[in-house]
């Protein structure tokens, strides 16, 4: 069994609640923070400790903390992202769902390093019913005397709420996340100024995801050091994996980060092999935004070694040949699977989830579908092909948020690695079972 | 202070100008193109992303690059930065798509929409865009629909600029239209029915770069090329009385705000002065108005918008860029 | 029907608006749209979006626009029960479009269809992060995982014995592991 510093006590039967949590030693990282250390002290350890935000980009959550603008008299703000809407990320759900009191504990902790007195979790509005669980988490976190005025008598005082989305995989995007909770359309903010120096009501903000919000707890009670000999390489610590598709045991895993691609897909200690003893022809491994590659490449690198699960080994061969640890939503392929269809239900996503603000995206990804579209329905021509690849082109690096690069890059990497695949598609067209149409719903 | 250099250009501009600034302070050859930014409007731009320019140098101190083309309306310039526009391959080509884009859905309804021959879209696709459209996909099309008895939005026409909203907003405090739903189903719009009614509400149509906002008291009446545009001016409590009026003939077809070499307005005016004033005696002329932001139609480029359904899919042939289009 | 919280509601209400500091009250908007949504029979009338907007001191456009960017929040009326099945690619992989078919013809309509007893509207949405589990469908606040066709009819069955309004306030079952 590989090392687990956040689902240690999944499975504890009561875990939920305040009780059995403290019995599994929960709190102990405020109590060492408040009583011990000075926030700068925090923020040190958490620089050590190598942790890479898990939400998606992987930037060094020490070095976000310490951009942190501090000017005089201004409230500060820390946000987490529970928007968790990847195609393929299921990690926070579970982790929140599991054992809310680890993320009500990291928020705590993470806060006070942070100066910050008001606090959000920004989950989305699909998951309604874990706003409950936390909600219940906050209020005994309340009642024990950890969280409002003068937290275990340190004088430090903390407000946590959990504010609840409706439907916008945008709303990820930390900045249309911070709009999101000023009430208004999820539109990401066109950037510089950073959350950092004007986030959240114009004030400095840290936007971080929940399981890096999370692993904040076992870095303070064992220190940065100790975090960062876990993993490896600048792959610090543990990582949370929603492995789903056509694999045995779907379900969320946490890894030790430098584990072999292989190993994850076949032992039963993780996915367990294929599902029905087929082959496995491509992976998504990072959510869907990450390029796809196929069996071959995702197993190996261009060296003939063997790829890990780490950043850096699952970006090893750049665009062409690599591919992104991105949120961890690990989707698997088997033999049967029809990457065109696929790439057709990515490009829908994409269509559904553009906010609209800025031109490449809004029209761009629509566009991309409806080529999409008109493929499988058996109308596609070798022009549509690389009228794709010019599209996702021309929207790649031209828009306002990432969102229009995630866009790009599945159709990028699924033409590029599975071409033949797309050209069978036109020049013999087969008739797809059942095409759907995006919008039926729109707004019903 | 903060030097810069646009396309071989260089300026001295005060630090916080942004990139576009400084190229319109250059001069009209090294400016990018605009269609969401409004100098009148605060936070307007960064939404279309025709003003994208490539920063080949980002400072004296961090001369490094930009990793990707940045709108040059929301980025502010740097001392010692190098910016390609005109000059950048890069830049050239993600401008071809981001009209591409901008066409896509737009009805190129030229012949019968009142906006031909002051429409930024109109320029900007013949300046920077290729001819042909490669989609064959039915278009977005919305009803047309009257906002009051003065406006008629015609949704379809529209780049969602964001402009009309920002003037509603900073200008009047009653905004009753918006930005409604998402993505490419994105569409301004009351909601509800209901007149945007203001004073101040005819300046929605001053803004809007295409023919998505027109004036419903000039609507048919005229070919903007047709109509000879005035300035004058007139003692109003309001506003600025500051207008352009648009004649044919002897009859005052038009009132609008003056606009600047950009085609922004100048000074906001109210809806007495647009709508309510249409006598000569109503006004102190001042002369013939300068109209610098002549558009492809008075240049005889006009053939060159077809109708959607004479395009062939794939059939792409760029545009020649003539210099001087814009005599 | 009168466009108005219960007290017990407003309560809630006036309880999320004070979390705000001052003067950021427009941040409750999409709590107290969920609010108006689940009272007002499962969507959100340009009244009760007015109503909202009133609570708040905004502009009606501006609940107009913040509901319309959302698709959680529905502007026209659907059935007690909104099925909404979940098509990415994690539960396509695994048989959603079989799962969408297969209510189609159960319950003879079609996506974006509501039945004629006004009980169920069938909807097709994006990946809910229940890939693991897949395929699977939401009705009101609840996840239904490892989808069936049997495990769909049993569902649909309950549901409509049941009878209740489902909504996304409602408590649920908590998920196994
Ligand atoms: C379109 C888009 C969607 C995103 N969705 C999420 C999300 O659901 N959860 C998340 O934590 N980060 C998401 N991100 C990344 C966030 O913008 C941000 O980088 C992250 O919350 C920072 O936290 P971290 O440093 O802890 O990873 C998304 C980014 C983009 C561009
Ligand atoms: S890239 Fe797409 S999602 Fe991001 S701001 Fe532009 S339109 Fe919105
Ligand atoms: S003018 Fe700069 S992005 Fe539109
Ligand atoms: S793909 Fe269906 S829940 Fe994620």
């Amino acid at each position: 069994m590989g090392k687990k510093l956040l689902l240690e006590h999944d499975h504890v039967p009561g875990i939920q609640g305040y009780e059995v949590y403290r019995q599994h030693g929960g709190y102990q990282s405020v109590e060492k923070a408040v009583k011990t250390m000075s926030p700068e002290a925090i923020v040190e350890e958490v620089k050590k400790s190598g942790l890479r935000g898990r939400g998606g980009a992987g930037f060094p959550t020490g070095m976000k903390w310490s951009f942190l603008a501090k000017p005089e008299g201004v409230a500060r703000y820390l946000v987490c992202n529970a928007d968790e809407s990847e195609p393929g990320t299921f990690k926070d759900r579970y982790l929140m769902s599991r054992i809310p009191h680890l993320l009500v504990e990291g928020m705590i902790t993470s806060s006070f390093a942070l100066g910050v007195n008001t606090a959000f979790i920004y989950i989305r509005g699909e998951y309604y019913y874990i706003v409950r669980i936390l909600e219940n988490a906050i209020a005994e976190a309340y009642a024990n005397g950890f969280l409002g005025k003068n937290i275990l008598g340190s004088g430090y005082n903390l407000d946590l709420h959990v504010q609840v989305g409706a439907g916008a995989y945008i709303c990820g995007e930390e900045t249309a996340l911070l709009e999101s909770l000023e009430g208004k359309r999820g539109n990401p903010r066109i950037k510089p100024p950073f959350p950092a120096i004007a986030g959240l009501y114009g004030c400095p903000t840290v936007v971080n995801n929940v399981e890096t919000i999370a692993a904040v707890v076992p870095i303070v009670n064992q220190g940065g050091d100790a975090y960062a000999q876990i993993g490896i390489g600048k792959s610090a610590g543990t990582k949370l994996i929603s492995a789903s598709g056509h694999i045995n045991k779907p379900g969320v895993y946490e890894i030790e980060m430098g584990i072999t691609v292989e190993d994850f897909i076949y032992s039963d200690e993780y996915c367990g092999g294929i599902k029905n003893g087929k082959k496995l022809k491509a992976v998504v491994a990072g959510g869907s935004s990450v390029p796809i590659l196929p069996a071959d490449k995702i197993l190996t690198l261009a060296n003939g070694e063997k790829r890990l699960m780490s950043y850096e080994s699952l970006s090893d061969g750049g665009f062409g040949g690599g591919t992104m640890l991105g949120s961890g939503g690990f989707i698997v392929m088997d033999e049967t699977t029809s990457i065109v269809e696929n790439l057709f239900t990515f490009a829908r996503f994409y269509h559904h989830e553009s906010c609209g603000q800025c031109s490449p995206c809004r029209e761009g990804t629509a566009w991309m579908e409806k080529i999409l579209h008109k493929i499988m329905d058996g109308h596609g021509t070798l022009a549509d092909i690389d009228l794709l690849w010019e599209i996702q082109a021309k929207i790649e690096g031209n828009t306002i948020c990432p969102l229009g690069d995630a866009a790009a890059w599945p159709v990028a990497s699924a033409i590029r690695h599975f071409r033949s695949e797309f050209e069978e598609y036109v020049s013999n067209p087969k008739s797809v079972k059942v095409v759907r149409h995006y919008d039926a719903m729109q707004n019903a | 202070m903060a030097k810069v250099t646009i396309d071989g250009r260089s300026i001295e501009v005060p630090d916080g100008t942004t990139i576009l600034q400084a190229a319109r302070m250059i001069g009209p050859e090294v400016a990018p193109p605009t269609m969401c930014y409004h100098s009148k409007l605060k936070t307007s731009g960064g939404y279309c992303r025709t003003c994208l320019v490539e920063v080949t140098k980002g400072s004296e101190k961090d001369p490094r690059p930009m990793p990707k083309l940045v709108a040059s309306c929301r980025t502010t310039v740097m001392d010692g930065m190098e910016v390609g526009n005109q000059t950048s391959p890069k830049v050239i080509e993600a401008r071809k798509g981001v009209v591409e884009f901008l066409l896509l859905n737009h009805p190129l309804d030229c012949p019968i929409c009142d906006q031909a021959g002051e429409c930024h879209l109109q320029d900007l696709s013949y300046e920077h865009g290729s001819s042909k459209t490669r989609t064959d996909f039915e278009r977005r099309t919305f009803e047309k629909i009257d906002i009051g008895d003065k406006i008629q939005l015609h949704m379809t026409r529209c780049i969602l600029c964001y402009r009309c909203v920002k003037v509603a907003d900073q200008i009047t405090d009653g905004r009753v239209h918006g930005v409604l739903n998402r993505g490419d189903h994105s569409e301004i719009s009351t909601y509800i029915e209901q007149a945007v009614d203001n004073d101040f509400s005819g300046n929605m149509i001053d803004v809007c770069p295409v023919g998505a906002l027109t004036d419903k008291t000039f609507r048919f009446k005229s070919r903007v090329w047709f109509t000879k545009p005035v300035t004058a001016h007139r003692d109003c409590e309001k506003c600025s009385g500051k207008v352009n009026l648009w004649y044919k003939g002897e009859e005052v077809l038009r009132v609008t705000g003056r606009k600047d070499q950009w085609g922004e307005v100048e000074e906001f005016i109210c809806n007495t002065c647009r709508f309510d004033k249409k006598n000569t005696s109503d006004w102190t002329l001042e002369g013939p108005a300068h109209i610098s932001n002549q558009s492809v139609i008075s240049a005889n480029h006009y053939e060159v918008f077809k109708k959607p359904t004479e395009f062939k899919l794939n059939d792409i042939k760029p545009l020649k860029i003539e210099e001087g289009s814009k005599s | 029907m009168e466009i108005k919280f219960s007290e017990d509601t407003l309560a809630v209400a006036n309880k999320i608006i004070a979390r705000y500091p001052e003067g950021k009250q427009k941040s409750a908007l999409i709590p107290l749209l969920h609010l108006a949504q689940a009272e007002f029979e499962g969507w959100l009338s340009p009244e009760a979006m007015d109503y909202v907007a009133s609570l708040l001191h905004i502009k009606p456009i501006e609940a107009y626009e913040v509901a319309s960017f959302y698709s959680m929040f529905n502007l026209k009326p659907v059935g007690k029960c909104l099925i909404e099945v979940c098509r990415t690619s994690s539960c396509w992989l695994r048989g959603s479009n079989e799962i969408v078919e297969h209510i189609e013809k159960k319950l003879g309509i079609k996506e974006g269809e509501t039945t004629t007893d006004g009980m169920f509207t069938l909807k097709t949405v994006e990946c809910l992060g229940s890939c693991g589990t897949a395929p699977m469908m939401m009705i009101g606040a609840q996840y239904h995982e490892n989808l069936t066709y049997e495990k769909v009819d049993k569902v649909l069955e309950q549901c409509k014995t049941d009878g209740s309004r489902k909504t996304y306030l409602d408590k649920v079952v908590i998920d196994k592991y």
